[in-house]
């Protein structure tokens, strides 16, 4: 099973909820796609690491080669090659890497060259293989990272595989959804907490995904954000309290499942009701 | 030597964005005679900046006036050694004025690009 966990800003809980549900099953594969700031491994600690680098491909020109013909900036949608005294001229930060200036240079001026742009490691923590998407400072587009995880995703033989998510709705959280068979969605009690809420609702309901709420940082009164789940009839799979021990725990890197039998209880139980969700 | 200006819908007003403004008005000091040409790039999903300096570029421009620009426009223009100068206000003609009496100053603020991210 794979379950994707998404808020619509940072802070709200998505890694607290990823890795604590990785942590308390029996054998789990987490992946970090939240490929701008990856976290889960300063919880995890992983042991045994190994990176890979993330290269893009980016086209180069020859200038002795080139005869200004322009085909292969009409041919550009994204408007990274310019044409000037009659030499193209490559814009490598908005190349979206599609090859296609390549193939239209009737010159054969245009060559493929590969540039990193970040990292992915692999190690081990206990029942849990932890994967990393890491982002080089500077980077435009973490998309490529979190394609190359995915392939590793799609083939993950562990039972129960966790995608931490990027905060937001936008392209990296998209891709970071596709393989999901069911979507987390983690919520704070409050008014602006429900207008991130809503947006990663949107965007379950768009990409047609099963989907429940934890609510995180529950204090005791009105929750905005359950009062959503209930005019939404959105399934509520736990409740998270607003707890100091829990946040000086978190706040210290700590796996709070792993340290305290009643946090390794309420995620196990969150756990529960996700598989039983998810089983519908 | 011609003159590349970015100019609003209402051919009056400078625009603020060199990439996305909708037209030039390119004017030549030589003949003293001005023309408005469409930004192809005006509504480009993205590397607006880019194309825009390629529509400047091709309309043999040697001058913009401005009130800033994209760091990938100002490499684009620079490579077609067309050199920018800040605008001040919103005037065409007041601006092109000030650029022929020596009054306006090379475009300092050369951003990152707002990448579809606003900033108007």
């Amino acid at each position: 099973m794979k379950l994707a966990v998404l808020s619509g800003k940072g802070g709200t809980g998505k890694t607290l909820v990823s890795v604590n549900l990785a942590a308390v099953a029996e054998q789990a594969a987490y992946y970090d796609c939240d490929v701008e700031e990856p976290n889960g491994h300063l919880f995890f600690k992983p042991e045994q690491v190994t990176e890979k680098t993330v290269v893009v491909k980016t086209p180069e020109v020859d200038p002795d080669d080139c005869i200004g013909c322009r085909k292969c900036a009409d041919f550009c949608k994204f408007n990274a090659i310019a044409v000037i005294n009659d030499k193209a001229m490559v814009f490598p930060d908005v190349c979206h890497p599609c090859g296609g200036c390549e193939l239209v240079c009737p010159a054969h001026a245009i060559f493929e060259t590969e540039r990193p742009i970040g990292k992915i490691a692999k190690g081990v923590s206990g029942n849990v293989s932890v994967t990393s998407g890491i982002l080089n400072m500077g980077e435009e587009s973490g998309v490529p990272i979190i394609r190359t995880m995915l392939k590793e995703i799609k083939a993950a033989k562990q039972d129960l595989v966790m995608i931490d998510c990027p905060p937001g709705s936008a392209c990296v959280v998209m891709e970071s959804i596709i393989d999901a068979d069911y979507c987390i969605l983690v919520a704070e009690p409050t008014i602006f907490g429900v207008h991130n809420l809503n947006m990663v609702y949107e965007l379950v309901q768009l990409f047609g995904k099963p989907y429940g709420v934890v609510l995180n940082k529950c204090l005791d009164g009105e929750n905005p954000a359950e009062q959503f789940c209930v005019e939404h009839s959105i399934p509520i799979l736990g409740r998270i309290p607003f707890d100091t021990e829990l946040g000086r725990l978190n706040s210290n890197s700590e796996i709070v499942s792993r340290v305290d039998d009643k946090y390794h209880q309420l995620f196990s139980g969150i756990l529960q009701q996700v598989k039983e969700a998810a089983a519908q | 030597m011609r003159i590349a200006v970015p100019v609003e819908e209402n051919e009056k007003d400078i625009c603020p964005s060199f990439g996305r403004t909708p037209l030039f008005y390119i004017y030549d000091t030589d003949t003293k005679e001005g023309h408005f040409i469409d930004n192809d790039a005006m509504n480009a999903p993205g590397g607006a900046g880019i194309k825009a300096a390629q529509t400047v570029i091709d309309a043999k421009a040697e001058i913009v006036l401005v009130p800033r620009c994209g760091e990938n426009a100002a490499k684009a223009l620079e490579a077609g050694n067309v050199k920018l100068y800040e605008s001040v206000g919103l005037s065409i003609e007041e601006n092109i004025q000030a650029f022929l009496d020596g009054k306006l100053s090379v475009v300092t603020d050369i951003h990152p690009g707002f990448h579809g991210h606003g900033g108007h």
